[in-house]
């Protein structure tokens, strides 16, 4: 076991944080405050190869590792978290699902223009009646000779208003359960696909999560993905590889927090000290450092594993369980020692908070998180 | 055209302290980074690649380790690296720096020198106005704007401390970067994963054209006598007074201390 990073990761842990501290970190605020989707970050990070880190250089990716794109979503959600979902989604659920799944034909076509950052992807299962109980899609499609026609509803849907490529599951067979779940790939202003009503929401205000909304839309045959009633387990294999981003996101999050902790702590005086210098605190950050720290190899060994081949279900639930409370639990009570400047929209730390609380509820709730576990040790 | 970047691996100031005592740079746990100026210097060589074709190499003199700075320069899109080490080199001032360095130049075919106007560690901006003195070419310093008239021409914009001139310069020539010439770009992912199976030309003293005895200490005319550390000032005086009163009371004191 080496806790070392490669040259390679640390090149791309050095890089992002440039990048994060120059271009994300002095618009978060902002972003957040008006809901403006940063397109022009989005536009830097295809520029510099960041929306393809983990694909192979033939699908028009950077070559490099799983690890590596999971630290740049780390660093970049140190600063702002809105940036992180919006890599994060486009890579490891959109991306991803087609490197994993796709056809030779569907790679050329579609994950190049994503994995090269000319095209933003999404990932649509989530719908009014079927959150954590995915398997009750209600969104129908069927065959109709060279193509499907497609109807339904999606909610919640990540860079929804923003991407171009979709991936999107629906009913093939209604009779055959969640053997009857197809996935599609959806392209962005195809006739009777529209984007409806965009979220105004606690945290991660900047990304753009959407419903989507199929009526009569065409879809052409060769656009399934894998083969028909493989669309569930096609769903549930991606987002394991998501909880990770995600468990990235959070981990990030929580670190950003902490930073901002210290330094304000070595300023801040009360009773004539530094707060630092009160045990209380000092032992409080101590706790919080250990955690981040315990829950930074979970995420990290999750990323390592799915690039090794091994199944790694387990890992990344893990790791998003952990990650995830660990940046409400940072978040809180990072707040709680900046006191009433906190609470306030001066300092970074009120918007950590609301940011954080996502990460407990997306890509799988920590209750489904704990589901995968105990399904694994008592199996 | 074919530009060389000279560039230099320096701790990062921001992060340095001082031992009050010796008196010497507190080096441990201080990250290491490409000269702020050199990055200036590069981008603008990187720049011109893209527009007029060419190639660009990165040359560094430094410890073994300064090729974390030459792979770093090679994933921003330089195009080979050039490492010079030898215990030889060891205590070299900026003369005997710029000498070694002239002489690994004079092995490589270039049409610009690019270099930064100086080091975050050293401050002495001498280096690369050395090179261009040990090689007999042109030099224009804190340049601004850099902008290619042909192969053999370039019209230079040169910062001065009121102002700005203009220099027309015939190719081979040597510059040296300001911040304000541009902003360096970030390393490229796609660079990351390919760079480290490149490899570093590593050039000793025996590999460049050179005057041995002209290295490292022995050719270094430059003695330091004595170092010293700035002592810290005290809190000064806040003085919550009406301006008028304050100017006043403030002018009092500088008299009381002879400063005006």
């Amino acid at each position: 076991m080496d806790f070392t990073l490669t040259r390679e990761q640390q090149f791309v842990k050095q890089m992002v944080d440039e990048f994060t501290e120059n271009e994300v970190k002095p618009i978060a605020a902002e972003i957040d405050e008006t809901e403006r989707f940063p397109q022009e970050t989005v536009d830097k990070m295809a520029k510099y190869g960041m929306l393809g880190i983990p694909f192979p250089v033939k699908y028009g990716g950077a070559g490099g590792d799983t690890l590596s794109y999971i630290l740049a979503v780390e660093e970049v959600s140190k600063a702002c978290a809105t940036t992180g979902v919006i890599l994060s989604g486009h890579t490891s659920l959109c991306a991803s699902l087609l490197e994993q799944f796709g056809t030779e034909e569907q790679k050329q076509k579609y994950l190049v223009p994503l994995a090269k950052g000319e095209k933003l992807g999404a990932f649509g299962l989530t719908e009014p009646n079927a959150g954590t109980d995915a398997s009750g899609q209600q969104s129908q499609a069927i065959l109709d000779g060279d193509h499907y026609v497609l109807n339904g509803q999606k909610i919640f849907i990540t860079n929804g208003g923003v991407a171009d490529t979709f991936i999107v599951f629906a009913m093939t067979d209604r009779s055959k359960g969640t053997h009857g779940i197809s996935a599609f790939i959806l392209e962005k202003g195809t006739p009777g696909f529209s984007i409806g009503k965009r979220e105004n929401k606690m945290g991660i205000r900047a990304s753009s999560t959407t419903e989507l909304i199929f009526e009569d839309c065409i879809i052409p045959k060769e656009n399934l993905v894998g083969k028909e009633g493989r669309g569930f387990p096609i769903a549930m294999k991606t987002l394991d590889g998501g909880r990770i981003g995600i468990a990235a996101q959070a981990l990030g999050i929580a670190e950003g927090a902490l930073d901002e902790a210290i330094e304000y702590m070595k300023e801040r005086k009360q009773f004539g000290r530094p707060l630092f210098k009160f045990q209380g605190l000092g032992w409080t950050v101590a706790d919080l450092d250990t955690e981040i720290e315990a829950a930074r190899f979970l995420v990290y060994k999750a990323a390592v594993n799915k690039d090794r081949g091994v199944n790694y279900t387990v890992d990344a639930a893990r790791a998003k369980l952990i990650a995830a409370n660990v940046a409400m639990e940072v978040t809180t009570k990072v707040v709680q020692i900046f006191g009433g400047y906190g609470y306030t929209k001066d300092y970074p730390v009120e918007r950590m908070m609301r940011d954080a609380k996502i990460t407990e509820i997306y890509e799988g709730t920590s209750e489904v998180q704990k589901m995968v576990i105990s399904g694994k040790l008592f199996r | 055209m074919n530009i060389v970047v000279c560039l230099k691996q320096v701790p990062d100031t921001n992060e340095v302290k001082i031992d009050p005592k010796k008196g010497t740079l507190i080096r441990e746990g201080v990250p290491s980074i490409i000269n702020p100026d050199d990055k200036n210097a590069l981008e603008e060589a990187l720049v011109i690649k893209e527009k007029e074709g060419g190639k660009v190499t990165v040359i560094s003199m430094g410890p073994p380790q300064a090729e974390v700075a030459l792979r770093e320069a090679l994933a921003m899109g330089a195009d080979d690296a050039i490492l010079i080490t030898d215990r030889a080199f060891a205590g070299a001032d900026t003369c005997a720096t710029g000498y070694a360095l002239s002489g690994a130049l004079k092995k490589l075919d270039y049409d610009i020198i690019f270099a930064g106007r100086q080091a975050i560690d050293g401050d002495t901006a001498q280096v690369g106005p050395e090179i261009a003195e040990f090689l007999h070419i042109p030099q224009v310093t804190y340049v601004e704007e850099v902008e290619v008239k042909d192969k053999n021409t370039l019209k230079v914009k040169k910062a001065l401390e009121d102002g700005y001139e203009t220099v027309t310069v015939k190719t081979p020539v040597l510059l040296t970067a300001i911040k304000e010439l541009n902003k360096p770009r970030y390393m490229h992912m796609k660079n990351i994963f390919k760079i480290f199976k490149q490899d570093i030309k590593v050039w000793h003293a025996d590999d460049i054209d050179v005057d041995k005895s002209l290295l490292g200490l022995s050719g270094s005319p430059t003695r330091v006598r004595r170092t010293a550390t700035k002592e810290a000032r005290g809190k000064g005086e806040i003085v919550n007074k009406p301006y008028k009163e304050a100017v006043t009371y403030a002018l009092s004191k500088l008299k009381e201390k002879h400063l005006i």
